[in-house]
């Protein structure tokens, strides 16, 4: 990745206190997003009003569109037109957006997406916490596709994985999501912004070669493939079909053993520079802790107390959530007795975990229905039973 | 080259399979011709539509280098691979919010929405509307045969009473939609109807639609030979050519509330709204005009601007420090 500093004018540097949805919006005007489309549902319309209220001074554009299917479509056409774009939103305008979640997978239109999860089903629980698209986030599309998630732990975070998605985004040319959740979300801490020039962001990597020459597709399975923009002359095709290098519709089985590998390659064969985790006193541990935003702050605090009682305890925090990190848990299933997955859900992250473990070591998943975070009480019971 | 003999082939896409290609389109550079032949049924409309497209870029002046064209899915939905711009074949019924997104993020570009009915006005009513309400500077073509020709002719939201359709095999139950009244109810700014015969004026209104600022509609009435035709035994091709001249009522400025269709009624055609007001970008550069100064600029500099700003910077600093050594010496 080839990284140049932040436009400042996007930078509102220093100090903040600022809730994670207002944090997402200054993340995103730092890396250089100027168009954002959305729709308002709670608990992530704040990014939205943020991005409206901020969108002059910074030259950049929003609009309110009719439903989140436009809202996300808008940022298909956007991203062709050249800018980088985002959209925010919560479990039902989730759903409604996947069909064309898998139109961005499918032509590969870099955006950001964050979805600040609450209680579900349905219309479910509107103004609680929850992380129950975890899964939804990674086949809620149809067909076979790859994507990247994150999961921040703090509005900080919220800032800091706004900018790393954009470059993510712009790199492998793929929509990366931010899987934060109401909690993150309204949560409001100190949130210092660094100067533009201590941010570090990918640049939209437009082609400006020969006209015959022109691809908006490399089927390389690898990030960096340039993109196209509209108005430049190369006057290229996209389509959501099975397509060719130039972007035609070539509706073979063969050629969709060449796009599909390339979409699922891109991000898993590149998933050790994808991939970042953080880990507290894994090294020695019986029993491993695996948490993701929210729920690692309440984790973490479990982890403590368990080694106040002279437990062998870690604690692996995933930031990127999707691609999952199999490497790290193949490296640590043999070593340890448990690994636990806590998580507001009724267990999702914990089946990819158990299917990287296979049976090398004990699985447990501290799971919650959502509405609130974790007692860590509760985590600490499944670490003492986990440990024996 | 222009094509005089279209009888042979249906249209002047000629498939090589069947016919040497001795009929070259008259606007090959306009089209994507490696992409020939293509999918469309002898007697279809939407190749008049697309001929009539081309021909009005051409006459409207626009550089075809800042044309896009978004379509959707259907059979009008294939329009976006066959012309020769920058062109983006989206979701069904997307095509809308796809455009909307596209224009806004480069102002430069003029961009053309081709859709079916069902496309337009079924599964991506709501877009329609939304977009013709904040006259977003959009071109909106529909070709409307009143069928969902891809899936196999089942009833959509234009569909007259009484037709029949895959889905409608009684006849069709339903009030259609007149997209004209439709239209002009959701505040689009240009609106026009023809049918496929109308060539001429198809074109004519076109590149008005083109040169319009705002929202501007253009329906095309066109048959669908293989599912409408045949279901309704309306004959062929030709037979609805015939209809559509002796049933198109020309009223330019007609009341959009007297445009509705019956099954094989009369049709009023022409150009029924043409008023200017600011569109959605209009409104949204003059408030942050307002808000920031008169130097705002929506995504600030473009990058030939940057490039000329910095060209011009390097040269003041080059020509400087030739003037300073030039000084030192003297």
């Amino acid at each position: 990745m080839t990284y140049v500093t932040a436009d400042p004018k996007g930078v509102d540097a220093g100090p903040h206190f600022l809730d994670g949805d207002h944090a997402l919006a200054e993340g995103a005007l730092a890396a250089g997003c100027r168009f954002f489309a959305g729709y308002p549902i709670t608990p992530s319309t704040e990014t939205a009003e943020r991005f409206a209220e901020r969108a002059p001074e910074v030259g950049a554009l929003f609009i309110q569109m009719e439903d989140e299917l436009a809202s996300i479509a808008a940022l298909v056409g956007a991203a062709w037109g050249g800018q980088k774009v985002m959209t925010v939103t919560s479990g039902p305008g989730f759903s409604l957006m996947m069909e064309n979640i898998g139109l961005a997978v499918m032509t590969e239109t870099p955006m950001v997406i964050a979805n600040v999860q609450r209680g579900g089903p349905s219309t479910g629980l509107p103004t609680l916490t929850a992380q129950q698209d975890m899964m939804q986030v990674r086949f809620g599309s149809h067909g076979d596709y790859n994507i990247i998630a994150l999961s921040p732990d703090s509005p900080q975070e919220c800032f800091d994985l706004a900018v790393e998605a954009f470059n993510l985004s712009e790199f492998y040319r793929v929509p990366v999501f931010i899987m934060t959740d109401e909690t993150v979300g309204h949560m409001h801490e100190k949130v210092v912004i660094p100067p533009a020039d201590q941010i570090q962001v990918v640049e939209r990597n437009n082609y400006s070669g020969p006209k015959e020459d022109c691809r908006p597709y490399n089927f390389n399975r690898q990030g960096g493939n340039p993109m196209v923009r509209a108005g430049d002359g190369y006057r290229f095709h996209i389509t959501g079909l099975t397509h060719n290098e130039k972007g035609y519709p070539a509706m073979t089985p063969e050629q969709n053993v060449k796009v599909l590998t390339h979409l699922m390659e891109k991000i898993d064969g590149n998933a050790e520079h994808i991939i970042r985790l953080e880990e507290s006193e894994v090294e020695d541990a019986d029993v491993v802790v695996m948490s993701y935003g929210i729920t690692s702050r309440i984790a973490i605090r479990a982890v403590q107390d368990a080694r106040k009682l002279g437990l062998k305890v870690g604690a692996l925090r995933l930031i990127t959530v999707w691609p999952f990190c199999e490497k790290r848990v193949r490296e640590l299933a043999p070593r340890v007795k448990a690994m636990i997955m806590v998580e507001i859900n009724y267990g999702q992250m914990v089946r990819e975990l158990e299917r990287v473990v296979a049976g090398r070591c004990k699985v447990v998943s501290v799971n919650h229905c959502g509405g609130a975070v974790h007692d860590p009480q509760v985590i600490l019971e499944a670490i003492k039973e986990a440990a024996q | 080259m222009s094509c005089n003999d279209n009888s042979a082939c249906g249209g002047c896409n000629a498939r090589p399979d069947v016919l040497p290609n001795t009929h070259p389109h008259k606007d090959e550079s306009l089209l994507r011709m490696e992409r020939m032949p293509h999918i469309w049924c002898p007697g279809c409309g939407i190749g008049s539509v697309v001929t009539a497209f081309t021909e009005a870029v051409k006459r409207s002046g626009l550089d075809m280098d800042k044309v896009a064209v978004v379509s959707g899915i259907g059979c009008t939905g294939r329009v976006a691979g066959y012309v020769n711009f920058d062109s983006i074949h989206t979701t069904h019924g997307r095509a809308i919010p796809v455009a909307t997104g596209l224009h806004l993020a480069n102002p430069d570009l003029k961009v053309v929405v081709f859709s079916g009915d069902g496309d337009l006005t079924g599964i991506g009513g709501n877009h329609f509307i939304h977009a013709a309400r904040r006259n977003m500077n959009l071109t909106v073509i529909c070709v409307n045969n009143f069928t969902y020709g891809m899936t196999g002719g089942q009833v959509t939201p234009t569909t007259p009473g009484g037709a029949n359709a895959s889905t409608t095999p009684y006849g069709n139950y339903e009030y259609p939609f007149s997209l004209p009244f439709l239209a002009d109810a959701a505040g689009a700014t240009f609106i026009a109807r023809w049918t496929s015969l109308h060539s001429r004026n198809i074109t004519q209104s076109i590149e008005e639609a083109l040169k319009h600022p705002g929202f501007s509609f253009v329906e095309v009435i066109t048959p669908c030979t293989t599912l409408y035709l045949r279901r309704n035994r309306l004959g062929d091709g030709v037979d609805t050519l015939q209809y559509y001249q002796d049933n198109s009522i020309l009223k330019h400025g007609a009341d959009t509330r007297d445009t509705a269709i019956d099954f094989q009624g009369k049709m009023v055609v022409g150009k029924f709204v043409e008023k200017i007001k600011p569109t959605y970008l209009d409104a949204v550069n003059a408030t942050c005009a307002k808000l920031i100064g008169d130097d705002y600029q929506l995504y600030g500099k473009t990058p030939p601007e940057k490039d000329a700003e910095k060209k011009a910077a390097e040269e003041k600093a080059a020509a400087e420090a030739a003037g300073a050594t030039a000084g030192g010496a003297t």
